[in-house]
């Protein structure tokens, strides 16, 4: 563990926020450096991992799946966590952060709303205020999710603007923190952002792919040919993919939404596309964007993939030739969606359907190692209106 | 100095309310760039940005109006940085001197990565203006006073744009600060809506206050361009006098 947090990941990352935000982001980083130093404060979040969100989670060996991919695929099974995806490692970890660093408040952006049920339910148990910003389009898609986090006590402030979803509901909630930074922590969802986030972001998520290799070397002896996992700004995708970084041979593949497909440019593919990189929400990574360097809405069945940003990490990675990045389309995850809940039956979410998509495709791997990021019960109602 | 939204109502609407501005009194006049997600601003500001974009305001276009506008006062550009880094830091700063621009504010732009844009800036012969918040240390103001060019932006309170009813109490404290801390004049705005809250800036020791959301108001609320031109006239004049 290195003695400061990133800014930049070669040429991404930095911190592209008002002034207002700046000596906030330094406290938030030194405030880090310290806790994940404490060893008390990695026992309470380690206790709370384990005897509350119900890790380690276990990495399943999924026969029909392998059968039909005719490969070996293990799952992750982050979808089993308290509060059903692995958003609530990174909420955990910075509402505890946030609690220490005395802060009453907690505001975040949710987009499939899993982020959003997540930090509201670490808020219950650590008794913070909590506000949630959310698209009006992703309120309408993930209605199951926006009642919850009201009963878990969190208000859920809709965003009008744009096209409703995830990138305006982080714009609002970085508004909302201008204005109240002194009392109040920005829970960011995703390994997006102003550094230190991304690299905070990071640092909590690699709890997935750390207790995955070591999994994967207990069951099959060996490390995998391919290590995938869906990425909207990449936060599950980072963690999984970390611990794998020095093994030379595993590949490591992030799955974009492909929405309408590519070429239609209805979609969330920045690290696929890769056009000039661009700053979003304060750090400069791939991104959608026009000539003039107004910033695309992107299109996605699924909630929690449809953003036009993407982690700097994983722009870093992609430059490196570390990852690589694809992208799957609507109707593929929507198939596979389908196809895991009767193989399988493990209902995925629409995001992770993107991830096992690819798994399933023809490939020379004979082992993948996929992050099932969360449970699809947040979807029923808009698979089932897809027919 | 009055801020108005580039492109809003629309490219020849928008220089029409920058020279109404002209008439009005200003000393300078911040033209602001349209960019799809303004951290900075509230929902006035933001609002008149999708319009501007809505109606085909490009960053050319944008600069056009600096140009006419710059014949007749100072113009300062407010750009955030992804429009800025999409032209690239050099060319956009000739482009900037290349239309009589003298000076450019980017709200996430901070210290600690405005070197480049900063020697671009130089290099044109146009000033970078940075900004500083009541949140902003004494040490840190000292090392932004330190590279400022032009003058130090100082928001007035923590948040966004937009009309405040009260001020601030840190209002006259940050002024001070900044002032004691940059060797360049020193403008206070963020909620500034009312000559009378103008009038205290200045008192506080302001160098130069400016006006946005109000004017930006009066421009969306108008029933056309010309009764638009008519009130940013008269509002400007207002602000202008308290502060004579």
């Amino acid at each position: 563990m290195s003695a400061s947090v990133e800014h930049r990941f070669g040429p991404y990352g930095g911190q592209y926020v008002p002034e207002t935000l700046m000596p906030a982001l330094a406290e938030l980083e030194a405030a880090w450096l310290q806790a994940r130093a404490d060893a008390a404060f990695r026992a309470e979040l380690d206790e709370l991992l384990r005897d509350y969100v119900g890790r380690p989670s276990p990495l399943y060996r999924a026969r029909r799946l392998g059968a039909a991919a005719g490969r070996t695929i293990l799952l992750k099974r982050e979808d089993l966590n308290h509060t059903g995806a692995h958003k609530i490692n990174n909420a955990l970890g910075q509402s505890l952060l946030a609690k220490r660093m005395g802060k009453r408040r907690i505001i975040a952006e949710t987009g499939a709303g899993q982020h959003g049920v997540a930090t509201a339910t670490a808020c219950a148990l650590l008794d913070l205020e909590c506000v949630v910003y959310m698209g009006t389009e992703d309120i309408r898609r993930q209605r199951p999710n926006v009642q919850r986090m009201e009963l878990l006590g969190a208000a859920v402030r809709p965003v009008d603007a744009g096209a409703r979803t995830l990138k305006e509901a982080v714009s609002e909630a970085i508004r909302d923190w201008v204005a109240s930074v002194a009392s109040t922590h920005y829970v960011i969802g995703s390994s997006v952002g102003p550094a230190p986030y991304p690299a905070i972001v990071r640092d909590l998520q690699r709890v997935i792919g750390d207790e995955a290799r070591a999994q994967v070397l207990a069951a099959e002896g060996r490390l995998p040919d391919r290590v995938i996992a869906c990425v909207g700004g990449g936060s599950n995708a980072i963690g999984t993919f970390v611990p794998f970084l020095d093994d030379a041979d595993v590949e490591l593949v992030g799955v974009e939404a492909g929405g309408a497909g590519l070429r239609s440019g209805r979609h969330g593919a920045p690290l696929t596309v890769a056009g000039p990189a661009g700053v979003l929400h304060g750090s400069l990574s791939a991104v959608l964007q026009d000539e003039m360097g107004q910033i695309l809405e992107a299109h996605s069945i699924s909630a929690g993939l449809d953003y036009p940003g993407s982690g700097p990490e994983h722009a870093w990675l992609r430059d490196l030739g570390r990852a690589r990045y694809v992208a799957v389309s609507d109707d593929e995850a929507l198939a596979t969606f389908r196809r895991v809940t009767r193989l399988e039956g493990i209902i995925p979410a629409l995001e992770s359907a993107h991830a096992l998509h690819l798994a399933l495709q023809p490939s020379a791997s004979t082992l993948d190692l996929v992050c099932l990021s969360g449970r699809g019960d947040k979807d029923l109602a808009e698979v089932l209106e897809q027919g | 100095m009055p801020y108005l939204m580039g492109g809003f109502p629309d490219l020849d609407g928008s220089r029409r309310i920058g020279e109404a501005y002209a008439d009005g009194g200003a000393d300078l006049v911040e033209l602001g760039v349209p960019f799809s997600d303004p951290l900075a601003d509230g929902p006035v500001i933001q609002a008149a940005g999708t319009a501007a974009l809505r109606a085909g305001a490009t960053t050319a276009g944008v600069l056009e109006v600096g140009r006419a506008l710059a014949a007749r006062v100072p113009v300062v550009a407010m750009v955030y940085v992804n429009v800025l880094l999409a032209r690239g830091a050099e060319r956009f700063a000739d482009d900037l001197a290349a239309h009589a621009i003298s000076g450019l504010i980017v709200p996430d732009l901070p210290l600690e990565e405005s070197d480049a844009v900063r020697a671009a800036c130089d290099a044109a012969g146009v000033a970078l203006v940075p900004l500083v918040a009541p949140a902003t240390p004494d040490e840190r103001l000292a090392r932004i006073g330190a590279k400022a060019r032009g003058f130090v932006y100082t928001v007035s309170l923590l948040g966004t744009t937009g009309e405040r009813v009260a001020l601030a109490e840190a209002f006259a404290a940050v002024v001070a600060r900044a002032k004691a801390h940059a060797p360049v004049p020193v403008a206070l705005g963020f909620g500034i809506g009312t000559p009378d809250q103008a009038r205290q800036a200045a008192d506080a020791g302001a160098d130069g206050v400016i006006v946005g959301s109000r004017l930006v108001r009066a421009v969306a609320e108008a029933a056309s361009t010309d009764a638009a031109v008519a009130t940013v006239h008269e509002l400007v004049a207002g602000f202008a006098g308290a502060l004579r």
